[in-house]
């Protein structure tokens, strides 16, 4: 098994601003004037693993990701069709 | 025997001429694309769609991934830019040229060519030349016309693949085309006169391309002057010629004050950048050109005013996916125009600072990215003009003779 990557990103497609992510991980993600969110560009503290794995988890459209990893085909609408 | 690579225009060479047997007359017959890539590498060229990328990475990515289809990316929705449909129009033959060496090249079996659907004269044209292929037996591989949606996003590659696979041209996020594009089969996605070039490279080789043009960006470039300009245009000039000297053949209306290069995803520069500036294809030395366009704003006319155009015309464009797209632009559009009105608050600009910050490299495609691109260098080339708007109001000078097209149905 290879290493987890350590940062996190967002599908800004996916991504409705339910804002919990922000609420679990203050210290690396900020929300925006409209509520979306701004991650960090650095990697999660080894510290702060555990609450990053819980803001991955939480996200209602599983927006957040974890960067490097590919994006769950599996979630989404294929050929950019929204639902 | 090759053609004086020294002469211009190249691949306008043909204008009023485009059917194929004045094509094959011209540059004589179409070659194999089975050994393409190594000369493609060799010749430097740089990919025409507005990000530069060197064209024989990207071939060599869709080749090891085994690309199947090879699209050819003419649908222009850049209000700036005509250059892909005037060459799809006076050298439909070459661009398709192109399209079917790089399906050679890459072992590709078939390439789809899209030209937005409102290009009636651009679309007409390649698919007159695509009947006089098949009759005249010119191609290994299937070569079709897509008639796409209109709208800015369209052509964004991402978008691009979407709707060639039955979606909406909508960006996707996360998935590059050369692993999964079009229905899933790995695709080579190339601007219309990158294609076209490497149909020039395929018959005369790569010194020939590389004669004229600079180190880092050989050959020519396919240029569109508009704005306050007497003779609006495609150009066809060398990289490395400076920017003045192409709005000079241009013929400024009045004295140029400043030139939106690149399209309205572009950046501002004033008088002294232009003079000294020479066109390249990427922004390590030298302007970028991007899309290839050039916007001229005289004296007469208000830059501060055509920024705010742009930036709302911008804003409407965007795909709406994207919450910071979605409302960052809006925002920062509706921030601009504030700008123009008589004691605006130093806060309006700040906060509109700010949103740029806020809305950059947050998108799924690059549509954010420009809009701050060219609202930032516009603000800080016209800062004296919004200080005047700021103090005295309207300057009474209208924005500069801008395309800027509604795409929702009606193209104006």
């Amino acid at each position: 098994m290879t290493p987890e990557p350590r940062r996190l990103v967002v599908d800004p497609i996916r991504c409705d601003a339910h804002g919990l992510c922000a609420e679990l991980l203050p210290e690396l993600i900020q929300l925006d004037d409209w509520g979306y969110p701004m991650i960090s560009a650095d990697p999660v503290p080894p510290a702060l693993e555990a609450h990053a794995r819980r803001a991955v988890k939480a996200c209602p459209t599983l927006a957040l990701l974890r960067a490097g990893n590919p994006v769950p085909v599996e979630v989404r609408p294929t050929n950019g069709q929204r639902r | 025997m090759s053609p004086d690579p020294q002469r211009l225009p190249r691949l306008l060479a043909t204008v009023g001429r485009s059917d194929l047997a004045a094509h094959v007359g011209h540059w004589g017959p179409r070659p194999s694309g089975d050994h393409l890539l190594t000369e493609l590498a060799r010749s430097g060229l740089t990919g025409r769609g507005g990000a530069g990328f060197p064209a024989a990475v990207k071939w060599e990515a869709a080749r090891r991934s085994r690309a199947t289809v090879v699209v050819a990316n003419g649908t222009e929705g850049e209000p700036a830019s005509n250059k892909d449909k005037t060459l799809l129009i006076h050298a439909p033959h070459l661009v398709l040229d192109g399209a079917s060496l790089a399906a050679e090249a890459i072992g590709a079996t078939e390439a789809v060519i899209c030209v937005d659907q409102s290009a009636s004269t651009a679309r007409r044209s390649v698919h007159r030349a695509i009947s006089e292929r098949i009759h005249y037996g010119q191609d290994r591989v299937a070569l079709r016309v897509e008639a796409t949606p209109p709208g800015y996003i369209t052509g964004e590659e991402s978008a691009l693949v979407a709707w060639l696979s039955g979606g909406r041209a909508l960006p996707t996020f996360g998935r590059r085309p050369d692993q999964s594009g079009v229905d899933g089969r790995p695709t080579l996605v190339n601007n219309v006169e990158t294609l076209a070039n490497a149909a020039l490279i395929a018959r005369f080789g790569a010194d020939w391309f590389a004669a004229v043009g600079t180190a880092e960006s050989p050959g020519t470039a396919l240029i569109t002057v508009s704005g306050d300009v007497s003779h609006p245009a495609v150009y066809e000039v060398p990289f490395g010629t400076r920017i003045a000297d192409i709005i000079t053949r241009a013929g400024p209306t009045s004295r140029p004050q400043a030139a939106l290069i690149g399209g309205y995803a572009g950046t501002w520069f004033g008088p002294a950048d232009c003079a000294t500036a020479p066109l390249e294809a990427s922004a390590r030395s030298g302007v970028p050109i991007g899309c290839g366009s050039i916007l001229v704003v005289g004296e007469a006319s208000c830059g501060l005013k055509a920024t705010a155009e742009i930036a709302n015309w911008m804003a409407g464009e965007s795909a709406g996916q994207c919450g910071p797209c979605a409302n960052g632009l809006p925002a920062i559009a509706a921030g601009v125009s504030r700008l123009l009105d008589a004691a605006s608050p130093q806060r309006a600009a700040v906060q509109t600072d700010r949103w740029l910050a806020m809305v950059e490299g947050r998108g799924a495609c690059k549509h954010p990215d420009g809009t701050v691109r060219m609202v930032r260098s516009g603000l800080c080339l016209f800062a004296d003009e919004v200080d005047r708007h700021r103090r005295h109001g309207d300057c009474r000078r209208p924005a500069p003779p801008l395309p800027l097209p509604r795409y929702d149905g009606a193209v104006v």
